[in-house]
């Protein structure tokens, strides 16, 4: 069985992060970076399937930087066989339409039976990559995938999707197709020190996308971070039972905590 | 030409190492010291990963990263808790890198290889109940029986002792020597477990790394095959020598450790905790504290990095190592110490990781050369007073793959 998973780098979570000059974007220069947290899953769920099915070829596709090597190499050190890594300097600036197009074309000879994305990114959070590219190579697709039964894989294959309020529904879905995978639902390997000499000798295949400008139809207008603000109100002129009585009420009526 | 920045190899290894030491003991390390628990399986996800034979070639089993690779794993491991690191200073440093250099070929397959794939754990007894920095001072015997040799002797404050598999044995081979404290009358076996009149046992009630195990092993009338005597008859003293100094740059590295995770400790708090309604990270007196800290890091690291550059280079690194190691101890103590007072009474509590950061950075102060000893080392080395030791073999140089 042949996996493809989409892993994307993003701003490390604890990373001090600061607006660029043109408030476009983070300023990138010096912030350390990582792999996107659900691709992290998505990777463990294809790794995990290759060793059930007992053969196969788990390839990892990114789209990014020149730096996005790190992610790549990462993945190949936890037990990817190859990489294809889709150059582009400007990927923050690409919307999901543009993305998708670029790694279609990039996959398309693959011919994969299964391809996995995270469910979304940890720094723009569209959420839409890998349905956007699920439809442009016509394979079916399911989101927020919590479990993968792996011994229902065959020409279909079995996967539960998490509903609201604790609510699951279980899919069968034709192959080949492509989930994406919610965080937390395993526990990741880590890359053995075997896995990272290993992964120096594992083809990673560089492509340079054609990306139509028109093709967008979005532009980030304005970056910034969240303003604090502070409000102070009293309550109750000095009685303290009218105090309690009206937050009461404010915390119902305004704030809908109780 | 001499490269501070550190490999795709190094970084990725780095990772490797936090993110285990994240997942598998940072959520539990509090409870494992609070509870005194030594929790094994932790070594054997060690040796899984590949970090108990780091720096081992890979033809004896080892993951055959270089030797810098071994300083920033005991880095990364005692930033988190001194027990992880202990392991790497008595199972690579001391044991697994003495039979690597001085091993004969039948004993790195027999040994050496099991180690550096994490099977087999393994440390190092040369402390006696009566002899630490006076090595010679020690009383442990072999007499020699036809082909075997027996053992005798009592060994102290031996990290892993209750929980290692192999053990490199010091003693006397040679009782006029002995009589005379001429250290030539020394050698060195290796012992396991599970020879008969071998027994061991746990020390309770130490101050710091209560999540670890140190102890103490006894031999007695323990009969080993003469191929388990490494190196030759006479040959102890300079091979304790040699181990010291390999796990000494664990040590340090380990120690430098420990002033990262003060000081990084220490910047989180000071940015958080507000007094007299601003962080006290505006405060200068906090602010000293911690730019001191960053000074000693940054002034630990470059002496650690430059005892393992020397290391790879297949250069004696022993002064550098005694070094490093006396600096980084010393000023790990501070640095946790410091770390205390910027947390002001909260660290005074286990609430807060910085106390066992001064609990456990204690012994490091003390074991593989005392501070007094590396401090009079060290002028008499600046005086001429005493000169680089000499050895039939040395440490081999760190060979980078394809070159």
């Amino acid at each position: 069985m042949k996996i493809i998973v989409l892993m994307k780098q993003v701003a490390n979570k604890d990373a001090v992060l600061r607006i660029n000059g043109d408030e476009t974007w983070i300023d990138e220069s010096g912030v350390s970076m990582q792999t996107n947290e659900s691709d992290g899953y998505a990777l463990e769920e294809a790794l995990r399937m290759k060793e059930a099915i007992g053969d196969g070829e788990v390839i990892v596709c990114t789209l990014g930087k020149a730096s996005a090597k790190t992610v790549i190499k990462d993945a190949l050190a936890r037990g990817a066989d190859r990489a294809i890594h889709i150059v582009a300097e400007n990927d923050n600036e690409l919307s999901p339409f543009q993305v998708a197009s670029a790694i279609a074309a990039a996959v398309k000879d693959e011919e994969a039976d299964l391809m996995f994305a995270g469910l979304q990114s940890d720094d723009a959070s569209y959420g839409q990559t890998g349905v956007v590219l699920a439809e442009m190579l016509g394979i079916p697709h399911a989101t927020i995938v919590i479990e993968i039964d792996r011994e229902s894989a065959g020409e279909n294959l079995r996967v539960k999707r998490e509903l609201e309020s604790g609510w699951y529904q279980w899919f069968e879905y034709d192959l080949p197709a492509l989930f994406t995978i919610q965080s937390g639902i395993s526990q990741i390997r880590y890359a053995s020190l075997k896995g990272i000499m290993a992964a120096k000798k594992k083809e990673i295949r560089e492509v340079i996308p054609e990306i139509e400008a028109f093709a967008a139809g979005q532009k980030i207008k304005r970056v910034y971070l969240p303003l604090k603000t502070k409000q102070t109100q009293m309550l109750g002129n000095g009685d303290a039972k009218a105090g309690a009585v009206e937050l009461v009420q404010k915390l119902k009526d305004e704030v809908r905590v109780l | 030409m001499i490269d501070l920045e550190l490999t795709e190899d190094h970084i990725a290894l780095q990772n490797t190492v936090r993110e285990f030491v994240k997942g598998e003991v940072e959520p539990y390390i509090k409870e494992w010291d609070e509870k005194q628990h030594f929790e094994r399986s932790i070594f054997g996800k060690m040796g899984e990963l590949g970090l108990l034979g780091v720096c081992i070639p890979e033809e004896y089993g080892g993951a055959g990263f270089d030797y810098i690779s071994l300083g920033l794993v005991c880095e990364e491991l005692e930033a988190c808790d001194t027990f992880l690191r202990v392991v790497m200073s008595v199972h690579v440093g001391l044991n697994s890198l003495t039979l690597l250099t001085w091993g004969s070929e039948q004993q790195k397959q027999k040994y050496l290889a099991p180690q550096a794939r994490g099977e087999k754990l393994a440390t190092f007894g040369l402390t006696e109940p009566n002899a630490g920095s006076d090595v010679i001072g020690m009383r442990s015997t072999a007499r020699r029986d036809g082909d075997d040799w027996i053992l005798n002797g009592e060994k102290m404050w031996i990290s892993l002792g209750n929980t290692a598999d192999h053990f490199l044995f010091f003693c006397w081979t040679d009782e006029e020597k002995m009589k005379v404290r001429d250290h030539s009358g020394l050698s060195c076996f290796i012992v396991e477990r599970s020879m008969e009149g071998f027994s061991s046992g746990t020390l309770h009630g130490k101050m710091g790394i209560r999540a670890g195990d140190t102890g103490y092993f006894s031999l007695q009338d323990v009969r080993v095959p003469a191929e388990n005597m490494v190196g030759k008859e006479g040959e102890g003293f300079k091979i304790a020598m040699f181990s010291l100094e390999n796990g000494r740059y664990t040590v340090a590295s380990g120690a430098t450790g420990v002033i990262r995770a003060s000081r990084d400790a220490s910047i989180a708090y000071a940015n958080t905790r507000e007094v007299q309604g601003r962080t006290i990270a505006n405060f200068q007196l906090v602010k000293q504290k911690i730019a001191e800290m960053e000074a000693d890091y940054e002034m630990c690291r470059l002496l650690w990095l430059k005892a393992g550059w020397l290391k790879n280079e297949g250069l004696s690194s022993t002064r550098a190592a005694s070094l490093a190691k006396w600096q980084a101890t010393v000023r790990s103590e501070k640095a946790a110490s410091m770390a205390i007072e910027v947390h002001g009474a909260n660290g005074y509590t286990n609430d807060y990781p910085v106390e066992r950061y001064l609990r456990n950075c204690k012994a490091a102060v003390i074991y593989e050369g005392t501070r007094d000893i590396h401090t009079l080392m060290q002028a008499d080395w600046a005086l001429g007073l005493k000169k680089e030791p000499s050895a039939r073999v040395s440490l081999p140089a760190y060979k980078v793959k394809g070159a």
